[in-house]
């Protein structure tokens, strides 16, 4: 497969699923509001935090509120990460490569971007649930179509291993960014609402009845350990992982897999996930964990773009690596590196 | 009170390709003007709505450029098809092939012996102010001595009824795609009129471009490797381009992803280089190679032309053939008909003043308000002037461009072109058409029976380009013999 194609495809279910995301993160956000007797103002500054673009935040709106905070994530064409922005992206990939996706999940994803554009135009859907409800609904469509009707070629493995890190980036941060909130509230435990957090956190990454399949009462050892290393249900961070090398192991590659960095990464976070348990994380330093989990994540993706997507000049097949992340604060989430796009329009008769 | 029937349809005194002068159909138009007036005004409303959706949801469109919101427009779709009826397609497709024949040598000629020019049929200097005459393809010997695998020829129905062809598009015609998706558009909206019409499939036609291009396959090669080379997406085609790669089940390449080395033609996989063995190029041959061509060009591949001449990898079509395209050109084609074949045109073109000859020039310059004057190297609708549209400057300004560069203009007759009954508001009126039929050159000539009919939607234009405001309609050839024949014909390449 073309390494653009391959890029682009990746980008692609990348971009889809991290709009699904962030739908998830304030849809639970507008569920817990709901829960609570006063809108403090208090759980739109975690969401914020959650993208790792607070910076630009500050600068652009100011003040942490609901309308301002919907706005940013949901339809700020300006700002590389809302759902509108996201889905923009993840269609301007998929035009580059429609010969290379189904027609079926094409048209799902302009259908997706269509509806989104739709309701950046109108007043008040930001503020709606129902929205939030629609924009998972279709990411979940076109993941199902794309499942549905992709041979499991090098494609679909691009495809999937593009949604995967995105969700395993997207768990640990919620995680992160609630943990945080939560040992904040420590002091004043008042069980119900405690219970009231973790199960939204559950149930943004739908993991809430699957949880209760197998814990049943909430603790935040237990939640800690599902959503960490549940080695079952799909969006856990080892569940991601173990996914995304079985894909990575199916796709050739010009470098044999003994050499090739995405795979040894991702091998290298499987064992380090299988080595700890919730006790251990926990005491290690929740924020501490997630921090070095989602730069180790960050240096699969730059490994997968070194392998796989850049551009390699004929004589020389070796590979050059540049890694360096890992930064104090939740980080950016990685965006695609643009590449020279033509920019001139030929004249065809 | 205007409704969606024919009863005070008015033809205008223009020859409609539906309805009779008197208000009756064409034969072979009966069961669409009879259905389409028992529909209920509603039910067709909802159907171009659902259309127009459809197109939408499909991303048939164009992006408007400068919009930041990125707004699209579909390439606007009339549901009344033209219907083109048994006998006189056979006569467009006799006179298209023995066109796309006589072209052919034509350009093989010309890049060798250029016997057209010695035996005096065409002025030699008619040729070298040729723009698009491209002296780095001096004695190419494509593949199979085939230059124009690909082509759509416009052709006109003017007041007398008679066809005639309005240009030869030889380098990268587009439309194709869009005949393809009005026709899936048109059975799902009208399955039965469409089954008792007895329409002729296009269906097949991404399979017989398919075997067109597998035929150029370099040192005879099986299963070659093909490839749709494209600008990307920010050429108004690209929609096009992804369709047919889509529909060919092969890779879609731009510029960035090909390489040569050795003179040989690869593209960057992740498993590493493979090698390609034919390339349809939707890239024009300025900006196909910097090497050989336009050294600016950001969109083509350098030393792709290096490849080519070792015959190392097939072009389709090849390069050079856009000197065929120039409207000056253009005039010669009935005489070339008659020099490599020995025969007479079946299909005649527009008649045609050549302004770099001094008595037509004259008469141009004299007529302007009533001709339609052309500059040889454009398209697209652009650099044009129609005369009786026209106010006094804008003749004025043509005819100082004329009296500097007179090889760069042609002039003819303003047409009266046909007309197609078209959705108006809540009414049908005519609308001016034209017809690009598509002809692919392998092993034999094949003509897709059907082609994209232009229609102008602006009241009184004649202007069909996309770009100006056009739009288009499905096109139905109806078949003569039993549709079985036609049938298997499909089967075949399927």
């Amino acid at each position: 497969m073309l390494s653009r194609v391959a890029n682009s495809i990746y980008w692609m279910s990348r971009y889809v699923e991290r709009a699904e995301n962030i739908a998830r993160f304030i849809d639970v956000t507008l569920q817990v509001i709901l829960d609570q007797p006063a809108d403090t103002g208090e759980q739109w500054e975690p969401l914020v935090r959650t993208t790792g673009d607070e910076e630009f935040f500050l600068k652009h709106y100011g003040k942490f509120n609901a309308a301002n905070v919907l706005q940013f994530l949901s339809f700020d064409r300006s700002y590389t990460n809302s759902i509108l922005t996201c889905l923009q992206n993840a269609r301007e990939n998929a035009r580059t490569v429609r010969e290379a996706i189904s027609s079926e999940s094409w048209e799902q994803l302009n259908a997706y971007y269509h509806f989104v554009k739709e309701a950046s135009t109108s007043s008040n859907a930001s503020a709606d649930p129902e929205f939030y409800d629609r924009v998972r609904q279709h990411s979940q469509l076109f993941s199902g179509i794309l499942d549905a009707t992709m041979t499991r070629g090098t494609g679909w493995h691009f495809a999937n291993i593009g949604s995967l890190i995105e969700r395993a980036d997207k768990t640990s941060r919620i995680l992160d960014v609630k943990y945080f909130t939560l040992l904040r509230n420590v002091h004043d435990i008042d069980t119900t609402f405690d219970d009231l957090l973790w199960s939204a956190v559950l149930r943004s990454v739908s993991g809430f009845e699957m949880f209760r399949k197998r814990h049943h009462a909430l603790t935040v050892h237990r939640v800690v350990d599902f959503l960490i290393l549940d080695a079952k249900f799909p969006r856990t961070l080892l569940y991601c992982l173990e996914q995304m090398l079985h894909s990575l192991n199916r796709i050739a590659s010009a470098v044999p897999s003994e050499q090739n960095k995405a795979i040894i990464g991702t091998k290298d976070l499987i064992r380090l996930l299988r080595s700890l348990d919730a006790n251990t994380i926990i005491d290690g330093g929740m924020h501490e964990f997630i921090d070095s989990f989602q730069s180790q994540l960050n240096d699969i993706g730059q490994s997968i773009n070194e392998t796989f997507f850049k551009a390699r000049s004929f004589s020389s097949s070796k590979v050059a690596f540049g890694t360096e992340s890992g930064s104090p604060e939740t980080g950016s989430m990685q965006t695609q590196s643009q590449s020279a796009s033509p920019s001139s329009i030929s004249i065809e008769s | 009170m205007p409704s969606f029937n024919f009863d005070d349809y008015d033809t205008g005194g223009f020859f409609d390709e539906l309805i009779r002068p008197n208000g009756k159909p064409r034969s072979g138009s009966e069961i669409l003007v009879e259905r389409i007036s028992e529909l209920p005004d509603e039910e067709l409303r909802l159907r171009q709505d659902a259309i127009d959706k459809a197109l939408l949801r499909m991303g048939i469109t164009f992006t408007v450029y400068g919009d930041e919101s990125g707004t699209e427009k579909i390439f606007p779709f009339d549901l009344i098809p033209r219907i083109v009826q048994a006998f006189e397609w056979h006569h467009i497709e006799a006179g298209l092939k023995q066109r796309i024949r006589a072209l052919n040598h034509f350009i093989d000629d010309i890049y060798h012996d250029q016997h057209i020019i010695k035996e005096g049929i065409i002025p030699r200097e008619m040729l070298e102010k040729a723009k698009s005459f491209r002296p780095q393809c001096v004695g190419l010997k494509p593949p199979h001595r085939i230059w124009c695998h690909i082509t759509g020829t416009d052709l006109v129905r003017d007041k007398d009824g008679g066809i005639y062809v309005l240009e030869d598009n030889l380098r990268c015609p587009s439309g194709v795609s869009y005949v393809l998706q009005n026709r899936s558009v048109m059975k799902r909206s009208f399955p039965k009129i469409f089954a008792d019409s007895k329409v002729r499939p296009v269906i097949d036609y991404p399979s017989r471009l398919y075997q067109t291009l597998a035929h150029l396959s370099p040192h005879g090669k099986p299963d070659p490797t093909i490839v749709v080379l494209t600008p990307g997406i920010y050429n108004s085609a690209y929609y096009e381009h992804s369709f047919l790669a889509q529909q060919m089940g092969i890779p879609l390449v731009q510029g960035e992803d090909l390489l040569v080395q050795d003179d040989c033609v690869y593209m960057r996989n992740t498993e590493g280089f493979q090698q390609v063995d034919v390339i349809y190029r939707r890239i024009d041959d300025d900006f196909m190679d910097p090497e050989a061509f336009r050294a600016d060009s950001m969109l083509g591949v350098p030393g792709l032309m290096r490849a080519y001449r070792q015959g190392n990898v097939a072009l389709a079509n090849a390069p050079g053939t856009g000197v065929a395209d120039d409207k000056v050109i253009y005039a010669y084609v009935p005489d070339m008909i008659k020099f490599y074949l020995n025969e007479t045109p079946s299909i005649p073109n527009v008649k045609t003043y050549i302004c770099e000859r001094e008595d037509d020039r004259k008469y141009v310059l004299e007529h302007l308000s009533e001709l339609v004057v052309k500059a040889a190297n454009e398209a697209g609708g652009y650099g044009m002037l129609i005369g009786p549209h026209s106010t006094k400057e804008e003749q004025d300004k043509f005819a100082a461009l004329i009296q500097a560069d007179p090889r760069n203009y042609i002039a003819q007759p303003t047409l009266s072109l046909s007309r197609v009954p078209t959705v108006v508001g809540d009414h049908f009126e005519g609308r001016h058409v034209d017809l690009r039929p598509y002809v692919l050159y392998g092993e034999s000539i094949w003509v897709l029976p059907g082609g994209l009919t232009r229609v102008a939607l602006k009241k009184g234009s004649l202007v069909v380009n996309s770009s100006q405001g056009g739009g288009s309609k499905d096109t139905w050839v109806l078949a003569d013999l039993d549709l079985a024949q036609d049938q298997s014909d499909v089967d075949k390449v399927l």
